[in-house]
């Protein structure tokens, strides 16, 4: 174990890391507007690589298939809030059912739409390469991986602070029935911010079918380490579901690496401690 | 509820679990295997709707219980060949102790949280034994799990399904009524409080911290009761037991047959063991009755299964409200 060891888990951690950001932080918006638990959300996962693959098969484009299955998988989430998950009002159990319901009937859809084999999505040759940075050869595609979840975090991080959308959007994360009295329509706030979760969820699905493939069972697989990264961050605030996504990244990189055996265990305790010690997550809004 | 007819409904449940085990012996051996699954899984949902249903904790970690209950069985089988003879009653012993002990030590970080929080922290437990499940290959066998191999013979041989399908009948029904006289003791009487108001319970004195933490460490002693079943049921165990679909099967079930009812759970249990098991041998698309009926369920009846007598009596009540009304209104006129 020498310093390339380190650097290359490291690399690697943080390239997942990236792609844990993506699913990450729509979650964390999700809960933090609407106070939903989502169990969905893996399906979005799963759905936005099943249609980019879809979208590959027909017109051979995956710069194409990138926002076309995204945007297919937020209308989808945008449905199940508007069909389903509104009319039920605030009840957090039925809710959380509700929505694992919907998680079962996505994986059999997706079973009798897209066969239960394993798929790869292969990115464009373009990013297949691999450079050279000081004796270590980095994937380019890993790198993408990195540039899109900065590229991405930053437009949120902008629209959350420097807009009045984002505004509207904060404000209901802190208080809704504040917001709702000073006149913001915190329906049409969690109606766009279950969308967007959808969408970042599928794009990371596309992102990560690359190298994580796409095959029944993903959803589920998915599901929890989005969760882990949402409550480690802290729910509903963007810049914990950041660094919750880079400490999942690297722990679930070094711990496979150091210690195989209790790999997922050292995920899941330390999520389990911070929810007892600090249920709102490390950096969490109170 | 009246005395009387708190009664009639005791033996109406007796009455149904008389003619299962009367009947379920005659069926076919995929029956009978089918409902003693059903009948194990049963005590895991039961075990939920004590905090569920009887103490408002939703609790999405509750496989982790039959996970222990099931490893422990697997792993005393396999290398120390323990349980296979008298001593399968050590190893029941040993799986409710197991469940209850994991249940004790979760249950010091869980309790606190309320709500959602409450969802998550127990999601989070759970993955933590799914983790150790899923990748200590050395204990656990990692992704293709223990297989038992066979069942135990003491004096009677459980290897034999119809032996093997009373046995775990007569602890289910055990388990039922031990969680039944539980709820209905002055500390279930409790649980109900803090149910509908922890802070007015705290007021009256309760300490409501404690009474949550027991009725976790005694739902986690039943699950690991249904562990131990459900690994000689399977005869093999494995990561699966623990994953958090498990969980969520669990909770849907005791939604699905009425939360807070018990027996609902089992209804729940047999609702869905019935149509994963039997309906997928028969139709393509049983996944989507499944969830269908999840979905339906949570929408229209937030009461469960067990919720629909009450329902259907309320909707003639007001029906007959309205005629009265009617007729009083002719009257008058």
């Amino acid at each position: 174990m020498d310093a390339r060891f380190w650097l290359i888990q490291a690399f690697n951690g943080l390239s997942y890391g990236a792609l844990l950001f993506l699913v990450g932080s729509g979650l964390s918006l999700i809960f933090g507007v609407m106070r939903i638990v989502n169990l969905a959300h893996g399906s979005y996962f799963l759905l936005g690589g099943y249609v980019a693959l879809s979208v590959i098969w027909t017109t051979g484009s995956w710069l194409l298939a990138l926002p076309a299955a995204a945007l297919a998988v937020a209308l989808l989430g945008l449905a199940m809030e508007r069909v389903f998950l509104r009319p039920l009002g605030f009840d957090p159990l039925r809710q959380v059912l509700l929505t694992v319901g919907f998680a079962f009937l996505f994986q059999q859809a997706a079973l009798d739409i897209w066969t239960g084999n394993n798929f790869d999505i292969s990115p464009p040759p373009a990013l297949t390469r691999s450079i050279v940075v000081a004796g270590l050869y980095l994937p380019l595609y890993r790198l993408f991986m990195i540039a899109m979840a900065l590229a991405i975090g930053l437009a949120l991080w902008l629209t959350m602070e420097k807009t009045r959308l984002g505004a509207t959007i904060r404000a209901t994360v802190d208080d809704a029935q504040m917001a709702r009295g000073v006149g913001i329509d915190t329906s049409f706030v969690s109606m766009l911010i279950f969308a967007l979760g959808a969408f970042l969820a599928a794009l990371g699905g596309v992102i990560g079918g690359a190298f994580l493939g796409v095959y029944p069972g993903l959803d589920f697989e998915m599901l929890p380490i989005a969760f882990a990264v949402v409550i480690i961050g802290g729910m509903g605030s963007l810049g914990g579901a950041a660094i919750g996504a880079l400490l999942v990244g690297l722990a679930d990189n070094f711990g496979k690496a150091l210690f195989p055996e209790v790999s997922y265990f050292t995920l899941y305790a330390p999520m389990a401690l911070i929810l007892a010690v600090k249920p709102t997550g490390l950096f969490g809004r109170e | 509820m009246s005395m009387a007819g708190a009664w009639g409904k005791v033996l109406a449940v007796v009455a149904a679990l008389a003619v299962v085990a009367l009947v379920t012996p005659h069926m076919s051996s995929f029956v009978i295997l089918l409902t003693t699954r059903a009948l194990a899984f049963s005590i895991l949902v039961m075990s939920l709707d004590i905090l569920l249903g009887f103490t408002g904790l939703a609790s999405l970690g509750q496989a982790a219980y039959l996970g222990i209950g099931a490893y422990i069985t697997a792993i005393l089988a396999t290398r120390y060949g323990m349980g296979l003879g008298y001593d399968f009653w050590l190893v029941i012993a040993l799986g409710i102790l197991g469940g209850a002990l994991l249940a004790a030590l979760f249950g010091l970080l869980a309790i606190r949280a309320t709500g959602v929080y409450f969802l998550m922290i127990t999601l989070a437990l759970g993955q933590c034994v799914w983790g150790l499940a899923y990748r200590w290959n050395s204990l656990t066998g990692g992704d293709n799990g223990i297989n038992l191999g066979q069942r135990p013979k003491f004096g009677i041989d459980l290897g034999d399904e119809v032996t093997f399908f009373y046995l775990v009948f007569a602890l289910f029904a055990l388990s039922l009524a031990i969680m039944y006289t539980l709820v209905r003791s002055p500390f279930g009487r409790s649980l109900v409080g803090i149910r509908e108001r922890e802070l007015r319970m705290k007021i009256l004195g309760y300490n409501t911290w404690l009474h949550k933490y027991l009725a976790f460490i005694i739902a986690g002693g039943f699950g690991g009761l249904a562990g131990v079943l459900w690994a000689h049921t399977a005869g093999i165990v494995s990561p699966e037991n623990v994953v958090l679909t498990t969980s969520v099967d669990a909770l849907l079930m005791a939604v699905l047959g009425g939360a807070g009812t018990l027996v609902g759970g089992v209804i729940g249990a047999a609702v869905v063991f019935a149509l994963r098991e039997y309906l997928s041998t028969l139709v393509p698309w049983w996944q989507y009755a499944l969830g269908g009926v999840y979905v339906l369920t949570i929408f229209y009846l937030p009461t469960g299964l067990m919720g629909i007598p009450a329902r259907v009596r309320q909707r003639r009540a007001a029906l007959r409200n309205r005629e009265n009304s009617k007729e009083l209104a002719s009257v008058a006129s």
